[in-house]
């Protein structure tokens, strides 16, 4: 019976993958201390040759998760331990389908929120990152400021900025904007560290050349500190698109709304109260899953956007 | 002698740690000439080239531009060949015209003709990591013909290529210019390369660094391979790698081991 059972949805599984192109084989790279994540798709997946290129870098993790699952759900029946301790696998996954009409637009919340504040950051970042390296005074002034509030706990100021909030601006409007504001504080640094670094590691040849033909600061901002900075503002914005999301599940966690617009944090928390465990663990299951598709959609922009040029996004035969 | 293009008058350059990169130097490079500036690293061979580019200040002297030239005449070529790695070989090679504010449509003209000189039509659409050192080396210089300078300073460009890529560049360099007659001020540690180049060599010295020989090479172009087999060319170097010798000898307290000297006299 569980046999049957695995091998349907060893069988799906496959399906699923040839279907969405994302298998994905992960490397990473050091620059400068900093690690960026390089994921990229292997092959276009369809027919058998496909298949067989990809299936030890695909099934084996996939392999592992259904050993882990298969074990997790045997123990499970086998202990006879209680749901509201640990439910099994499949229990959540029944959960999940369930639940599915009230977690789904908590989600979306959640995803709003997490937008909000990634796009916020990147062009806030962006901005101020040209700022840094317009002048070393107003970098060596600022710089550690944007370190404090990194380093400040979102949890421990969270309270506060809901409450600020709420002063400014009144209404249905004010948890969100409270929310994105702490998603924001946690998803600004990666931007503005990376993109300072990548601004101020333009190649010195190519500044000199820039100098020699009496380049203005404007045109050598944009044909050569941009472009230079690309791939670590590109690294930023995959470590920061997780932070937003982390950001804002956490800051939903302090805030606890309740009512229509409350996000997927308040649905685990509820649940939790509430010894509905299963549902707890398939609330958690779709936070972990948006989590992975900002990393995925990301990593695939950074691949689509230094495909041409750059030595982490460019593939090779050996 | 030809007129003078540039003249550099009594030029010093300290560095602000103390190092005397340049001391005294007086230079005066003819238009059309082909010098090279050869020496040990740490003669100031490069810093000559970044002052005539005005790349950096002077700590004291004057360079003179005469004849009609102007700085906004020249170009420079780097030892590597510093291509933004986001373009391709035109975008490249169109740079210092889109930095000048010429429209695309017009400098397609001159971005072909660059590259054409070059030998690299039909490359215009690869990004620099589709080619070869060489190649890369030939862009970098079709960039910098792309204004049509007056002036060409290079500072070893071909120093990180092997050796059958090193002598053919040379050629095709030495072609070009007898071709177009620019005023060349070429660095590098080879001297080998310096003689079947230049008409003139010059000789430096660091620690400060200075002028220690002048040599005149009075081999008429264009230069074969004979003359890189001939008995005239041995002497040329021989001349020069005493010089150099000399004034690494001349030095207090020389600390230069074999090896270093080796690598120096390469």
């Amino acid at each position: 019976m569980l046999l049957r059972y695995l091998t349907a949805l060893i069988l799906e599984l496959q399906n699923l993958l040839m279907g969405d192109r994302l298998p994905l084989s992960a490397s990473s790279d050091r620059t400068n201390g900093l690690v960026r994540m390089t994921a990229k798709p292997v092959g276009k997946a369809t027919g058998l040759p496909q298949l067989r290129r990809l299936s030890p870098d695909l099934l084996a993790p996939v392999g592992v998760g259904l050993l882990v699952l298969a074990f997790w759900e045997i123990a499970v029946r086998v202990s006879d331990i209680q749901p509201y301790l640990l439910p099994g696998p499949l229990l959540v996954l029944q959960t999940l389908v369930s639940e599915w009409g009230t977690l789904f637009p908590s989600l979306i919340i959640t995803f709003q929120i997490t937008l909000a504040a990634f796009v916020v950051a990147v062009i806030s970042g962006l901005l101020v990152s040209v700022l840094f390296t317009q002048s070393k005074w107003i970098e060596r002034s600022f710089f550690p400021y944007a370190v404090i509030l990194q380093t400040t706990p979102v949890v421990a100021i969270a309270p506060l900025i809901i409450i600020w909030v709420r002063q400014v601006v009144p209404g249905d409007n004010s948890t969100f904007v409270a929310l994105v504001i702490c998603a924001w504080i946690v998803a600004l640094f990666p931007i503005i560290a990376n993109t300072t670094l990548g601004l101020n590691s333009a190649d010195h040849n190519l500044l000199n050349l820039f100098q020699l033909y009496k380049a203005s600061r404007w045109q050598t901002l944009l044909h050569l500190r941009l472009p230079s900075a690309m791939p670590y503002f590109l690294g930023g914005l995959r470590i920061s698109g997780g932070l937003a999301l982390i950001g804002a599940v956490v800051a939903e966690f302090v805030a606890g709304t309740g009512g229509t617009k409350s996000g997927i944090a308040y649905q685990i928390l509820i649940s939790s109260y509430n010894l509905q465990i299963p549902r707890m663990f398939a609330a958690l299951l779709m936070t972990t899953g948006l989590g992975v598709i900002i990393f995925v959609a990301l990593t695939l922009l950074s691949d689509f956007l230094l495909g041409k040029w750059h030595e982490s996004a460019v593939r090779r035969e050996n | 002698m030809t007129h003078p293009a540039i003249t550099l008058s009594d030029v010093s350059k300290v560095y602000s740690n103390g190092t005397v990169a340049l001391q005294h130097l007086n230079l005066t490079i003819g238009e059309g000439q082909f010098i090279s500036l050869v020496g040990p690293s740490g003669c100031g061979k490069s810093t000559v080239l970044r002052m005539i580019a005005g790349l950096g200040k002077m700590s004291s002297g004057q360079i003179e531009w005469n004849g009609g030239h102007s700085q906004r005449q020249l170009a420079f070529v780097f030892q590597e060949a510093a291509l933004m790695p986001w373009a391709t070989v035109q975008d490249n090679v169109r740079l210092p015209l889109k930095l000048a504010g010429v429209l695309y449509s017009a400098s397609r003209a001159a971005v072909a003709e660059a590259l054409e000189l070059v030998d690299l039509s039909g490359f215009e659409q690869c990004y620099p990591r589709e080619l070869s050192g060489g190649m890369k080396m030939r862009v970098s210089i079709a960039r910098a013909l792309v204004t049509k300078p007056e002036v060409l300073l290079m500072d070893e460009p071909f120093g990180a290529l092997d050796e059958m890529t090193r002598s053919r560049l040379n050629s095709d360099l030495l072609d070009l210019w007898s071709q177009k007659q620019w005023t060349v001020v070429f660095v590098t540690h080879n001297i080998y390369e310096a003689v079947y180049l230049s008409n003139r060599v010059i000789v430096m010295a660091a620690r400060p660094g200075r002028v220690v020989a002048d040599v005149a090479i009075a081999t008429p172009y264009p230069r074969t391979e004979e003359f890189r087999l001939s008995p005239l060319y041995g002497e040329y170097c021989r001349e020069i790698s005493s010089a150099l010798a000399q004034a690494a000898n001349g030095q207090d307290g020389a600390i230069a081991t074999s090896s270093q000297r080796a690598a120096e006299y390469a």
